[in-house]
């Protein structure tokens, strides 16, 4: 079983949820990266979403884009951001590691090639923000040949045809985009959600993970309560931006274990 | 022979084009793309559009035979597809007439807009003005202080315009600033893009707004001339107005076809924008295409003094009739450029954009090396007020 289904399978007989935090790799610089994912890990993360930095990031907010801005400028490219995941399973075998990002940067390396190498890192599923469905189905299939999970995105928006396209494609767990918008937008309409998820779950058998405007302990414990998994980015990054370096790794698990034990707070309410 | 009829249903040129953006963005795309599928051939629609172009825009332009300047270069005719005498001096507001129209029709009552030098945010703010919609403009911040007049023109005309201050603050920033907003409002707005890039059907449809300038340049090659010219050439950044000359040409294979990149400081220097003759595939802003980019697919900054031609990118149709040899692409350099827009000035009276003057420096290199009866049409795509700060600056003169 791959990583991502082990622990699925783990939160499903506990009765619990799974938080999953976003950082861009090479943000606020490249020594950080594998610490910040160890001290996810610690206060609680179940899965990492690590993002790719990509010069145009039009999917998402300023405050993502901003991430990807510090780690260009030490010029962390997609072959940095593997050699940082191969660092990481150096010490931990078990937490499955996500790739984030768009497009160009995997063409430029190649499908082949990457998917080659993302296997050879340890990383074990790719959301690439701009293929959709439509456009990637070569991709798809060196990403299943290597054994790694495609991850889709889905949204408000998304109508009925296209879930169960995705549905067909998706492996790991899907990504539903809570908010009409980019990354770091506030608002979170909870109904919504609840209601877009029963109609999704009538056709996704795997995992849902939410995302996109989950700010505090009470937004994640409420979305917990919805959802399979709880996906936490922006805050996150916040977090990393405005802390001075020597405390960044204990103000980033302090919110991270907040937000643990408010997604557990759900725990044995289904 | 078989009939152009790119692209396919999902917006491909061969491997270009497509739809690449995130899911977020699909439903708007999807409602855009059949609403333009209807009003494509709604009578009604395209009635409304031509009255639009004849009466507010001033179409049909010119062409005009540029006796001195041929003479001078004694070779080849070169003949000016007068663009420039539009209403607001450029081809731009030949597409942002026909998204506005459509923007009505599909109940949308804010339009917003992306501009790098504020030639398609001037024309964007002067559509939304004369069908009374409201406007938002993202422009880089750097572009904002480059091009103070066109923000203020766009003020004039009722528009907001947005400084954007991440990445590189200019053009792509602005773009993806504007994608963000799109998003965020979608059910209000309309994103009028102002090139054939972007995700389908963008680079159809401004295809098709454009395609006037093409279908006009041939019936008057025509009436006046008795047949069609030997060779078309228009500058490329985005490459809506080359597509536009360039569209209802392909299938007669007897017009080469032109276009001509900026080469800013020199091919070699590494600062320029010449995305077809130096970029490799990728993909970026919803499309396939060629880019300038690094080895580990960061897109780079580029270089022109033409602003309108400073982009990384280019619409995925040049990239397919690039691959498949329809047409050609050639580079021009800054130097190069500033002295066409200079000759044009003192021979033929008429001062050109400096987009534009790629065009015409191209033609000027070509003319020499072909016979006298040989007939070059290059759009002239816009007059060359905006760039006065620009040329005066490259002369050393300070107002």
């Amino acid at each position: 079983m791959s990583r991502i289904a082990t622990v699925f399978d783990r939160l499903r007989q506990q009765n619990r949820k799974a938080l999953i935090p976003f950082i861009t790799a090479g943000d606020p610089d490249p020594t950080m990266t594998v610490p910040l994912m160890h001290e996810l890990v610690k206060a609680g993360a179940d899965i990492i979403e690590l993002g790719v930095p990509f010069s145009d990031p039009m999917a998402d907010g300023p405050t993502i884009q901003r991430s990807s801005e510090r780690a260009l400028k030490h010029h962390v490219g997609l072959k940095d951001v593997l050699a940082m995941v191969a660092e990481f399973r150096k010490s931990d075998m078990s937490t499955p590691v996500v790739l984030m990002g768009y497009a160009n940067p995997v063409e430029a390396m190649g499908y082949g090639k990457f998917a080659a190498k993302a296997k050879e890192c340890g990383v074990d599923g790719v959301l690439t923000v701009d293929y959709p469905p439509e456009e990637c189905a070569e991709w798809v299939e060196h990403l299943r040949q290597q054994e790694l999970d495609a991850i889709f995105l889905l949204s408000p928006t998304t109508p009925q045809t296209r879930i169960e396209q995705v549905a067909e494609m998706a492996q790991g767990y899907v990504y539903y985009v809570s908010l009409k918008g980019v990354t770091g937008a506030s608002h979170l309409d909870l109904s919504e959600v609840a209601s877009k998820l029963s109609q999704l779950r009538s056709h996704i058998s795997i995992p849902i993970g939410v995302g996109f405007g989950i700010r505090d302990g009470a937004t994640a414990k409420a979305v917990a309560g919805l959802a399979d998994a709880v996906v936490v980015g922006s805050r996150i990054i916040e977090e990393i931006e405005k802390s001075p370096r020597t405390e960044m790794l204990a103000n980033v698990a302090y919110l991270v274990k907040g937000l643990r034990s408010a997604i557990d707070e759900v725990s044995g309410k289904h | 022979m078989k009939v152009y009829d790119l692209p396919d249903k999902r917006g491909h040129f061969g491997p270009y084009g497509g739809v690449f953006v995130a899911e977020t963005l699909i439903a708007a795309l999807e409602e855009l793309r059949s609403q333009y599928e209807h009003y494509r051939s709604d009578a009604d629609f395209q009635a409304e559009f031509a009255y639009e172009l004849k009466h507010y825009v001033g179409r049909p332009t010119p062409i005009y035979h540029a006796k001195r300047w041929s003479a001078l270069l004694g070779g080849a005719q070169i003949l000016l597809k007068r663009e420039d005498l539009n209403h607001t001096g450029a081809h731009k507001i030949n597409n942002t007439i026909g998204q506005a129209l459509l923007a009505k029709r599909m109940g949308k009552p804010r339009v917003i807009a992306e501009t790098g030098a504020g030639q398609h945010g001037v024309a964007s703010a002067t559509v939304a003005a004369r069908y009374g919609m409201e406007c938002v403009v993202y422009m880089g911040s750097e572009d904002v202080k480059r091009q103070a007049t066109n923000v203020y023109r766009m003020k004039l005309l009722g528009a907001t315009v947005v400084p954007v201050e991440s990445g590189s603050r200019t053009l792509k920033d602005a773009l993806n600033e504007a994608m963000r907003d799109w998003v965020t409002n979608v059910e209000n707005t309309f994103y009028i893009i102002g090139t054939v890039a972007g995700p389908h059907p963008y680079p159809m449809m401004v295809r098709d707004f454009q395609a006037i300038i093409g279908r006009e340049a041939k019936v008057q090659m025509q009436e006046e001339y008795g047949r069609q010219p030997d060779a078309l050439i228009a500058c490329v950044g985005g490459g809506s107005n080359a597509i536009g000359l360039f569209y209802p040409y392909i299938d007669d294979s007897t017009v080469r076809m032109i276009g001509v990149e900026a080469a800013g400081h020199g091919i070699e220097s590494g600062q320029h924008a010449a995305t077809l003759m130096t970029g490799r595939p990728g993909v970026l802003h919803g499309n396939r295409t060629y880019l300038i980019q690094d080895e580990d697919g960061q897109i780079i900054e580029t270089h022109s003094i033409s602003a309108g031609l400073d982009y990384p990118g280019v619409g995925p149709e040049h990239a397919w009739l690039k691959d498949s040899n329809r047409a050609e692409y050639v580079g021009i350099t800054d130097t190069e450029a500033l002295a066409a827009f200079h000759t044009l000035c003192r021979y033929e009276g008429i001062m050109p954009a400096l987009e534009s003057s790629h065009a015409l420096a191209y033609a000027a290199k070509l003319a020499p090396t072909l016979d006298k009866d040989k007939l070059l049409l290059v759009n002239l795509s816009g007059r060359g007020d905006k760039d006065m700060a620009t040329v005066a600056q490259a002369s050393g003169i300070t107002f």
